[in-house]
């Protein structure tokens, strides 16, 4: 299938921004090639110039985003051609899929008018033979029910149902090369994998090129035949893709590599007390209560139970909407909820705020998104020792400082930033402050909803091994809470898969892991693991 | 749809009850009356004019008996304009007021909308900053400075166009009345798509047409503007409802029979009925126009449903 001569041959391409502060060097002179019918992946973390290599070679960066070098499609420079004639190739012979498939789709009009457009612009189909391809093209990515979701909107679709329409968009007019800018990361493990098997599968039956660009290494591995690995907008390791996992030459591919997690948890002995019991714990939400509407009531978590030791760790797993960032909330008794929670043999739920309050620091919070989750208005100290402000009043004013300087040490980083604010951080350095403000507390109980979910792979292992230092060092006990089955192996005692509300399996993590019982524990698994396997294979 | 469209007329009526009530009683509360002249009236036919007009019974009889002619959509004699009903006069001004209205909201979406997406389209270059300096002065230099000097130049040394008059309704008669009242609107038109286009433009979905190869019009004109231009949708909504109700300063300047002038004519001359009369139409306009705009919205956006 592989043919010598590269299709698109990207030529020490550069990528440079106009911004008021000096020019920006998003990519530097890279060199990337794709030959008919092979999958080649980049990768590299946010910010490598990944996405902009593809962009600038489509035509599409922003307007302040200036270009060097060539792009060579079949032999011919595309790279600064008149939009006229770049729109014969892009499109049609080269197509593109998108890391948003919520927004990449116009809200306004049907599927079916949308797979049309590129067919009526280059197939020079009528808009009738259009859109019977179009249904057959719907078809091809198994979309469920063609004929009605053809006539659908956008807002109509699940995500992963969305981004098959942009898949069967890509395909329409038989293209040489398609470019799928990290098609998976915004969708929920299963669903990523059915959307991985579907691209494999497309391209061994139409033979396309694809590049895939990704920060999941674990994607790479199952797909990719070459790898490019960026960083800082510079290709710093090519090569094979079994070659470059099994004896990486660079060191940041190493690090890359590393960065996967690994190892389990250490169990803890049963001599260890209960911290913290849940029983049958149930929220509801009343959706669409109008006046005239009947109310429709949402069980976001249902008949859920667990009980935690000292220094134990639960992991919570399930897709989004399966209720397990509402259970988080609801052990904390944030939210309305019904059942018990016992924290430290005293009952908690069906306290007031009041009641609650003395209890708050012994229970902490740490939120997924760590830009929104810390004030832009406040410096770093402040932030970290606003906490104490409320628990310990007595506290002067110089102790507070002191506090907040061991608690940045603690998450090792520099005391001396602690009079910086928030967006002078990048996303690690923000979830390490995040961190480093419940720790001042000395909390006995950290819900971590989500904490890693936001960062590259390697600031993940960083934070990651932090929580657990932390967690050996003051007998910590978390709920940690994540779609994120790896990162999950790697720290949970326990593991609560969730599923619509509910629990569909519970075990310890080795049970969970190696014996399944439930078919959607098994598909979760199988979704997220089955890199790792073929990984043994490749190894 | 049709079920949503009844409902929304029907909890019009309470609004325009209550609007109704509010305007007559304040109206009232207002000193003087509509037969003070500067020479009082002889007592006897004081007397007389208060009874034809039912001026002599208790205010909530007078209330009562004005609810019930207007249920039946009869607005009453006009006080001052002795020898006509407002119905009458409404049924004269009304439809030129519309007229004016019209064109003069056709010409701002129009004109506006074409120079907000050429300005968005050409961002912080000189034809986007002309653009908007045009805007700026449109929107600051008020209509009874734009209406004189207009018809200084085009009316009198240029003699191109008439210089006042409604001359029947011809069509050299309404340019100069319709530019004047347009230009505040193109203005404000301009901006609104300006900033919503940008907003477009740049959206996840633009890109993926841009990226698929579409010509530009496919890019621009339909995926771009046809939800850039929901927000000026919703401002042109009240702003309808403001113009097809006629202008004073523009009707004045320009000597048209429009029913912009029975505003101040009504409410100096405490004329009640056509204060009320005018009212009542004003509110109607707002009413249907709130509506126009919330159907066009489901209409341009398929996301919004009203069943």
């Amino acid at each position: 299938m592989t043919d010598k001569t590269p299709i698109l041959d990207i030529k020490n391409l550069t990528v440079d921004f106009e911004t008021p502060t000096g020019p920006v060097h998003a990519v530097r002179g890279v060199d990337i090639n794709v030959k008919r019918g092979e999958t080649v992946a980049i990768v590299g973390e946010s910010g490598s110039g990944k996405s902009q290599t593809m962009m600038a070679a489509m035509g599409l960066l922003a307007s302040n985003g200036n270009t060097g070098g060539t792009v060579e499609y079949r032999g011919d420079n595309i790279l600064g051609l008149p939009v006229r004639k770049l729109n014969k190739v892009r499109g049609a012979k080269i197509t593109m899929i998108f890391q948003e498939p919520m927004t990449s789709l116009d809200p306004l009009y049907t599927i079916g008018r949308q797979l049309c457009e590129p067919m009526v612009m280059h197939g020079g189909l009528s808009w009738r033979a259009a859109e019977a391809k179009a249904l057959d093209l719907l078809k091809l990515v198994n979309i469920p029910d063609p004929d009605r979701k053809i006539k659908a909107f956008p807002h109509e679709m699940s995500g992963g149902q969305r981004q098959r329409v942009m898949i069967a968009m890509a395909l329409a007019n038989d293209p040489d090369v398609l470019i799928a800018d990290e098609p998976t990361t915004a969708l929920d493990v299963t669903t990523q994998a059915q959307i991985l098997e579907l691209l494999a599968d497309l391209q061994k039956r139409l033979g396309m090129a694809v590049v895939f660009i990704t920060h999941d290494l674990g994607i790479v591995r199952r797909i990719a035949d070459r790898v490019y690995v960026m960083k800082t907008g510079q290709v710093v390791e090519a090569g094979e893709t079994g070659k470059l996992f099994s004896s990486p030459e660079h060191p940041y591919t190493r690090m890359l590599l590393d960065a996967e997690p690994t190892g389990s948890k250490a169990p803890v002995p049963t001599t260890q007390p209960l911290v913290l019991q849940a029983q049958k714990m149930e929220v509801e939400f009343a959706l669409d209560s109008g006046l005239f509407k009947p109310q429709h009531i949402l069980r976001a978590v249902d008949d859920v139970s667990f009980a935690l030791r000292k220094g134990q760790t639960l992991g919570v797993v399930g897709e989004s909407g399966s209720g397990k960032s509402t259970l988080g909330r609801a052990v904390l008794n944030l939210l309305p909820a019904k059942g018990r929670v016992v924290f430290n043999g005293s009952q908690i739920s069906g306290k007031t705020r009041a009641q609650m309050q003395p209890l708050r620091r012994h229970l902490q919070l740490v939120f997924q998104d760590p830009f929104g989750s810390l004030s832009p208005r406040m410096t770093v100290g402040q932030i970290i020792s606003e906490g104490l402000l409320v628990h310990e009043p007595g506290l002067s004013a110089k102790d507070r400082d002191l506090r907040a300087c061991r608690a940045l040490m603690e998450v090792s980083l520099d005391p001396a930033m602690r009079n910086r604010y928030p967006h002078e951080f990048s996303g690690g350095q923000r979830q390490r402050i995040a961190i480093a403000r419940t720790m001042v507390l000395k909390p006995d109980v950290v819900v971590l909803d989500e904490p890693t979910s936001a960062l590259d792979r390697t600031i993940q292992k960083q934070i990651v091994d932090l929580l657990k230092n932390l967690q050996r060092r003051y007998d910590l006990t978390y709920v940690f809470i994540s779609h994120d089955l790896a990162v999950v192996r790697a720290m949970a005692d326990t593991v609560m898969v969730m599923q619509r509300g509910k629990v569909v399996e519970a075990g310890s993590t080795e049970q969970i892991f190696d014996d399944p019982k439930s078919a959607y524990t098994r598909e979760l698994i199988g979704a997220a693991m089955l890199t790792q396997q073929q990984a043994r294979e490749i190894a | 749809m049709l079920r949503y469209v009844i409902g929304r007329l029907l909890t019009a009526i309470p609004t325009l009850f209550l609007i109704i009530t509010i305007s007559f009683f304040l109206i009232r509360i207002a000193p003087g009356g509509p037969f003070d002249l500067e020479r009082p009236l002889e007592a006897k036919v004081m007397e007389n004019l208060n009874k034809i007009y039912h001026l002599d019974e208790p205010l909530w009889m007078q209330y009562v008996l004005y609810l019930k002619n207007v249920a039946v959509l009869d607005f009453g004699p006009s006080f001052y304009l002795r020898d006509f009903s407002i119905n009458e006069l409404f049924a004269q001004s009304l439809p030129i007021s519309i007229q004016l209205g019209t064109s003069a909201l056709a010409l701002a979406l129009v004109v506006g909308g074409f120079m907000g997406v050429m300005a968005a389209l050409r961002q912080n270059g000189p034809g986007d900053y002309s653009i908007m300096a045009a805007a700026t002065l449109g929107v600051t230099i008020p209509n009874f400075v734009v209406a004189p000097v207009l018809t200084l130049i085009l009316g009198v040394w240029l003699g191109w166009l008439p210089v006042g008059g409604w001359g029947g309704g011809a069509f050299v008669n309404k340019i100069l009345p319709v530019v004047t009242l347009a230009l505040p609107q193109i203005a404000v038109v301009a901006r609104l798509t300006r900033g919503s286009m940008i907003e477009a433009l740049r959206s996840n979905h633009v890109r993926t047409a841009r990226a698929y190869g579409l010509s530009a019009y496919l890019v621009i004109v339909v995926h771009a503007l046809r939800g850039a231009i929901l927000p000026v949708v919703s401002y042109l909504g009240p702003a309808a409802a403001a113009l097809l109700t006629g202008s004073v300063v523009v009707e004045s300047i320009f000597g048209i029979p429009g029913i912009g002038r029975y505003f101040v004519q009504g409410a100096l001359n405490r004329d009640y009925t056509l204060v009320m009369g005018t009212v009542v139409v004003v509110a109607c306009f707002v009413i249907v126009f709130n509506l126009v705009v919330d159907l066009l919205y489901a209409l341009l956006d398929p996301r919004v449903r009203y069943d």
